[in-house]
């Protein structure tokens, strides 16, 4: 077990490769849409470099626009990032993280993470920077460059968070049925709410679904609960 | 205005990431809270794949799903997500393309 603390890095770097693939398009678009909404390049900028939250910023692009306050705006972004507080939970069972790197935590982030077998802290930095740098990346090159990816190229990198998300539930799902049958309530449900409740947004939708689901899991048994078990243990 | 409302954001954002983190594995949870928390991820997965993955081209759901499903079942073999991650995008374009971008 005793490895490299560079080589520990650089696992959570190569784990945050296609998180970051997946994000350059949409922190692009980002960027495109802030400067188009009356954002500076600073502004577009400072937004992904001090809030870094994707479903937050656009929201606040579109509150924005729509003439709202900057206080309505702020509790917006408290209601649609909710769901990181039950994230940061979920992650803080698993080890000793400083507070700080809590910023990193973000919807794929939190997935990659928790999956990994060999979690530590400092593969979770090398993942967080990583995922950080390119959503950070991302949003200069469309706030400075507005449109010059075109547009075939850019929706097809869209795919790649759902293909990433996809590539890690798989294994989870081969060590037992029940991850697989959660996984599958969560977007049921998460389409159910998006169905019977369209002007709930889509954090609250997310925080549902895990909630629901996970409950589902917890009832059936099975899953990873000996893992917790032991590292309760450990 | 704008950079007091990207302050506020940054305030509500960076909080509940880190408070569970400060109160950290000293918060002593009952056995059934943990076996929940401990479904949080693949429950989060779910909700993020779907409905989410119909709408990677808008109007032509099937293109998200055809490139999931090419990433499924390469993840089936595949040791990360790399591979199948670049084959999903290649078989979006691709798919965009032959029916017309």
């Amino acid at each position: 077990m005793e490895q490299g603390a560079a080589a520990e890095v650089m696992r959570g770097v190569r784990a945050g490769v296609p998180v970051a693939v997946g994000y350059v398009p949409m922190a692009v678009a980002f960027g495109v849409l802030a400067t188009q909404t009356g954002l500076s390049f600073f502004q577009a900028g400072a937004m992904s470099f001090f809030v870094y939250a994707g479903a937050s910023q656009f929201a606040s692009l579109g509150l924005l626009a729509g003439g709202a306050s900057a206080l309505a705006i702020v509790l917006a972004t408290l209601v649609l990032n909710f769901r990181h507080f039950l994230m940061s939970i979920s992650l803080s069972r698993r080890l000793s993280l400083p507070f700080a790197l809590g910023f990193g935590i973000t919807d794929e982030t939190f997935v990659v993470a928790s999956l990994e077998d060999l979690l530590t802290i400092r593969f979770f930095l090398g993942l967080i920077v990583t995922v950080y740098l390119a959503w950070l990346s991302g949003t200069l090159i469309g706030a400075g460059f507005s449109s010059l990816i075109p547009a075939v190229i850019a929706r097809g990198m869209g795919v790649a968070l759902y293909a990433m998300f996809i590539a890690i539930l798989i294994p989870g799902v081969k060590k037992s049925w029940v991850n697989g049958l959660v996984a599958v309530a969560g977007g049921v449900l998460a389409w159910g709410a998006s169905v019977a409740l369209p002007a709930l947004p889509s954090g609250w939708r997310i925080v549902i679904a895990i909630l629901a689901a996970s409950a589902i899991g917890a009832l059936i048994g099975g899953g990873d609960e000996t893992a917790v078990e032991e590292e309760k243990a450990a | 205005m704008i950079w007091l409302m990207i302050a506020g954001m940054c305030l509500v954002t960076f909080v509940p990431r880190a408070l569970p983190l400060v109160l950290g594995r000293n918060l002593v949870l009952p056995r059934w809270i943990r076996r929940w928390l401990s479904f949080f991820p693949y429950a989060a997965l779910g909700s993020l794949i779907f409905p989410g993955i119909l709408t990677v081209v808008e109007g032509r759901p099937w293109i998200g799903l055809a490139a999931g499903g090419c990433a499924a079942l390469l993840a089936l073999k595949a040791r990360n997500a790399i591979f199948p991650v670049l084959v999903a995008i290649a078989v979006a374009v691709g798919l965009q393309l032959a029916t017309g971008s």
